[in-house]
């Protein structure tokens, strides 16, 4: 390898069949430069992606109940049960460190709101603090209910933009007047708005506590919310909201005495494994941007075992002049393969050079959420530049061989 | 080639002696190309046995025969078989980078066989630059530059015109008058003349093997 005749010989070869050299680099230099782009892209897709969601607030988990559906300890099929104050006090408790907000839910489906003279039917929802936070609901004016509000189980009332416009007519300031809830009168205290949409802000939210009392629910809820702390990374934060959800599912199914193999009668809605999904999407992309590059690596072996092939065809009389003037057949495979490894040696670097210097001007230019910094494994584009020269040292050493067990007689005689 | 083997040599028994200059003839056919193929250890014999130098030609691999080939024969060719991307002075230095010659003597050896054969002004040229006598020429150089004990020629003027043949011919008298072993294979009577002693085939065997009186090419010229 390091013997500098050889060197200089393979240098002359090489200079003297421009052409040649020429293609079968740039059969190599452009495969690789492919598969640096496909997997830059694919990488920043997934970059994109990541950040769409770990910038949003959507690691959100809500909880409700359905009917059983398997017969468990005597108990039938079909039976309904709901959550009560008990549940959310014990996953309040038991999850301290990972909640970040939370709150329960006592849903009152259509009740008549009236002020003056201005009457709607609207949806009540009895929640906690933690509540405008999941829901992302933004104040337009005065306050959220409080834990105060919940502790007194005061009769205050936050109400939704779109029941604001409905009941105070010419721009009147709600707050501090008092509505009527099914009849009975509640002071509001704040007006918010929900990106939600329209119907996101048609209800009015009361404390959870309040709701209970004033609309006979006794200690029952609909619905729990959650959103957990946020994580370092994304595969951390769904691992553990999977945990959580895993373990309050354990704890209710338990506690109101539902056969663990009932899938139906604990609803659990969990944002993250939603963005899971996206992520899954993005594993095929890029597992398909593999397929290709891996595909285009092939091709580019082809081509330079195709090269390799013709070149040997064509030295075919010249090996035989080496041969008859006392070239060993060990010098005949090791001239053309060092040829070989050599000219994919320097295409393939240029190809990945290339891309890479691509990937570093136009990367930082592009400005869509799906990509974001696309960027290569620097390790994973080094083995396949060498995996390509293998290749073509293999692809070379076939017909090298061949060449250089031929007769030199009868390699002479092919003109 | 079919399955059906053909015997080319019948039975050759002969010998050349240090310095000789012998022309094989022999009509086409008649095994004369045969024959140099197996001196040049390009060809093997089904039996019989070779000397060459003392040394018995036999069971040969293909690296001992490289190597043979290279310290013990130089090959012309009727075709030259100059390695047409190679200038004449790299055509004529390649044995030697067999031989693991360093660059520089491989350079300087190569021009001296050059000017032995009057074209160490074409060195830089490419074999597609010189006439058809001065690329015989050059492989003729580069024939001796690996300073071979016997010198093979398979028709070295069979591509050539009479004035050009006769010019080449006096080279290789000249290349004999020094001592070296000179074997030629051709069918042209003139030029077998010019050498010193002729062995003619006909059918694998030799029919006659005589020395001649040597015709001076330069008196042609």
């Amino acid at each position: 390898m390091f013997n500098i005749e050889r060197w200089q010989e393979i240098f002359e070869t090489i200079r003297k069949n421009k052409l040649r050299t020429f293609l079968t680099g740039l059969s190599v230099a452009s495969g690789i430069f492919i598969l640096v782009i496909l997997l830059g892209v694919g990488q920043g897709m997934q970059n994109g992606i990541s950040q769409e969601f770990e910038g949003d607030a959507s690691n959100s988990i809500w909880v409700w109940t359905r009917p059983t559906s398997v017969e468990y300890k005597g108990l039938n099929p079909g039976r309904f049960f709901s959550m009560t104050n008990e549940d959310f006090d014990f996953i309040h408790k038991t999850n301290e460190d990972a909640i970040e907000y939370e709150s329960s839910r006592v849903r009152i489906w259509g009740a008549v709101i009236t002020y003056k003279k201005e009457s709607g039917n609207y949806r009540i929802e009895g929640v906690f603090p933690g509540f405008q936070f999941i829901e992302n609901q933004s104040m337009v004016s005065g306050r959220f209910i409080n834990q105060q509000d919940i502790n007194e189980k005061g009769k205050i009332v936050a109400i939704g933009n779109k029941v604001k416009e409905a009941l105070f007519k010419n721009d009147e300031d709600p707050i501090g007047k008092y509505i009527k809830l099914r009849g009975i009168p509640f002071k509001v205290v704040g007006v918010y708005k929900d990106k939600g949409g329209d119907r996101e802000e048609e209800q009015v939210s009361v404390p959870a506590t309040t709701a209970q009392q004033v609309f006979n629910r006794g200690q029952n809820i609909n619905n729990l919310s959650y959103t957990l702390k946020p994580e370092k990374d994304f595969e951390t934060a769904v691992a553990k909201s999977e945990e959580f959800v895993a373990s309050i599912t354990r704890y209710l199914k338990n506690k109101h005495v539902i056969a663990p193999t009932d899938e139906r009668a604990i609803g659990i809605g969990n944002s993250l494994e939603q963005a899971k999904r996206f992520y899954n999407l993005i594993f095929m992309i890029k597992a398909f941007f593999w397929w290709v590059g891996v595909c285009t690596i092939i091709a580019g072996v082809v081509g330079v075992s195709n090269i390799m092939l013709i070149i040997v065809k064509e030295r075919t009389k010249e090996i035989g002049i080496r041969k008859a003037i006392g070239a060993l057949p060990s010098s005949i495979i090791g001239m053309i393969l060092h040829e070989a490894i050599f000219v994919t040696a320097i295409a393939g670097f240029t190809g990945l050079i290339f891309g890479l210097v691509l990937l570093e001007i136009v990367g930082p230019m592009v400005k869509t959420d799906f990509i974001s910094n696309p960027s290569v494994n620097f390790n994973i584009a080094i083995t396949t530049v060498f995996i390509l020269i293998i290749a073509g040292a293999l692809a070379g050493f076939f017909p090298a061989w061949r060449a250089a067990k031929i007769k030199p007689i009868v390699a002479l005689r092919d003109e | 080639m079919g399955s059906n083997s053909l015997h080319v040599l019948k039975g050759i028994n002969f010998n050349v002696n240090e310095g000789e200059l012998v022309a094989i003839m022999g009509s086409s056919g008649s095994g004369k190309s045969t024959l140099l193929n197996i001196l040049g250890m390009l060809d093997e014999a089904d039996s019989g046995s070779y000397f060459l130098d003392n040394i018995p030609i036999k069971n040969l691999n293909e690296k001992i025969a490289a190597r043979y080939r290279n310290k013990f024969l130089g090959f012309i060719f009727q075709s030259f078989n100059l390695i047409n991307y190679k200038n004449a002075l790299d055509n004529v230095a390649m044995p030697l980078y067999y031989q693991g010659i360093k660059r520089k003597e491989r350079t300087d050896k190569a021009l001296h066989y050059l000017e032995k054969v009057g074209l160490a002004d074409w060195a830089t040229h490419l074999p597609n630059e010189l006439s058809g006598g001065q690329k015989q020429r050059v492989a003729i150089a580069r024939a001796l530059a690996s300073e071979p004990k016997v010198l093979l020629a398979d028709e070295p003027t069979g591509a050539l015109d009479t004035k050009t043949s006769y010019e080449v011919m006096e080279l290789i008298q000249g290349i004999n008058d020094e001592g070296k072993t000179i074997l030629i294979v051709t069918h042209e009577e003139d030029i077998a003349h010019m050498t010193k002693r002729i062995v003619n085939l006909k059918d694998g065997l030799i029919i006659d093997d005589g020395i001649v009186e040597q015709v001076r090419a330069k008196s042609y010229v």
